[in-house]
């Protein structure tokens, strides 16, 4: 019997599979990109100037000790609950701000015994050494979270027309705003710094102390 | 001999190349993509907190400091969490010099928006870390952002 030539592999779709193959991994490889929370450090203050009093009312301290236990005001929560707690305080609208106005946009209880304004809520952060790194994320977390959920409960009262299909309208200016990070936008630089006056982020944080 | 000779038999017929350069250009593509530059060899343990209100990082102004134990590979620095800059570990005191150095390097125009990358593990001592704060705050570099993994809970 004859023998038969192999016949030849059609190569043509070959780079069809190929580009299938590139494709797939191009759209399902994320790049990995650093996220994280922004904070500010105070700078080193030298002067030799009284800090002023606050009251204890517009104080809101959180503690976290050495097993990881989370305190706010003298009283041990989970931290499930310290979100919440954050916004009731920074929210109370008791009193004035400094220029004797009241918080006509809070929506807090407006108790007595909690803060005047969210202009003079202090969030007082202290840690022990022995604290692990991961609990004192979460806590910062939370409370930067309080921050952002009334920030954006405002962003959405003021300027929902603007952003009728956004979910987080706060959310949406900031995305805006680093879009355009080459045209800057007046209009909404303005608008985000209003927000951010409504509730400016007093958020300090004690030295632990040394042993 | 015959007139009609046949052809030769058995000799395969050569398979077709045609297609190799798709196939190099499609791992080529594959790794530029999938590959992340690491700028330093990491020797420490670095497995980030994760928190959910994460903002985006401007890699172009960022100094990297990371924080941990001593991975596996470099038990003889100790167990003790360990500071790293670059490629070597650091004490607290040297924060402040090689911070002041990491900023010379940025372009002039970012040198006033340097944002520090804090990159600590999980499981390090928040002690640790404000001793890196303090020292960040003798170098004026005051802005600060603590790298974590985003939780995806509220998506």
């Amino acid at each position: 019997m004859a023998k038969r030539a192999a016949p030849e592999v059609n190569a043509g779709s070959m780079a069809d599979i190929a580009f299938l193959l590139l494709i797939f991994f191009l759209v399902t490889t994320t790049i990995e990109k650093d996220k994280g929370l922004l904070r500010s450090l105070p700078p080193i203050d030298d002067t030799e100037v009284e800090p002023p009093v606050i009251r204890q009312k517009n104080l809101f301290t959180v503690n976290i000790n050495r097993n990881n236990q989370l305190l706010v005001e003298e009283e041990e929560i989970p931290i499930s609950q310290l979100r919440q707690a954050a916004i009731d305080f920074l929210d109370n609208g008791g009193g004035t701000n400094p220029a004797g106005q009241r918080c006509d946009y809070c929506k807090g209880n407006r108790s007595e015994d909690s803060s005047d304004h969210p202009d003079k809520a202090i969030i007082s952060m202290k840690h022990d050494r022995e604290t692990t790194y991961e609990k004192y994320m979460d806590v910062q977390n939370e409370l930067v979270a309080a921050y952002n959920f009334l920030r954006e409960r405002e962003a959405s009262r003021l300027y929902k027309q603007y952003y009728p299909n956004a979910d987080k309208v706060f959310t949406a200016m900031l995305e805006e705003k680093d879009k355009n990070q080459f045209s800057k936008d007046e209009v909404l630089n303005d608008r985000i710094e209003t927000i951010k006056k409504l509730f400016p982020m007093k958020l300090s944080e004690a030295e632990p102390d040394k042993k | 001999m015959s007139k009609f000779r046949k052809k030769d038999k058995g000799g395969l017929p050569a398979i077709s190349t045609a297609s190799l350069p798709d196939i190099v250009f499609m791992l080529l593509f594959f790794f530029m993509v999938a590959t992340v530059m690491r700028d330093s060899t990491l020797m420490i343990e670095n497995q980030l907190p994760s928190a959910d209100q994460v903002e985006k990082l401007q890699k172009d102004r960022t100094i990297f400091i990371y924080g941990g134990k001593p991975s596996d590979m470099y038990k003889q620095f100790g167990k003790e969490p360990r500071i790293q800059f670059n490629d070597a570990f650091i004490t607290v005191e040297e924060v402040q010099s090689s911070v002041m150095q990491g900023i010379n390097d940025l372009t002039e125009e970012l040198q006033s928006r340097v944002v520090i990358g804090l990159k600590v593990d999980k499981n390090t001592n928040a002690g640790l870390v404000s001793d890196i704060k303090q020292e960040l705050r003798k170098a004026n570099a005051l802005k600060v952002m603590y790298i974590a993994n985003s939780k995806n809970d509220d998506l």
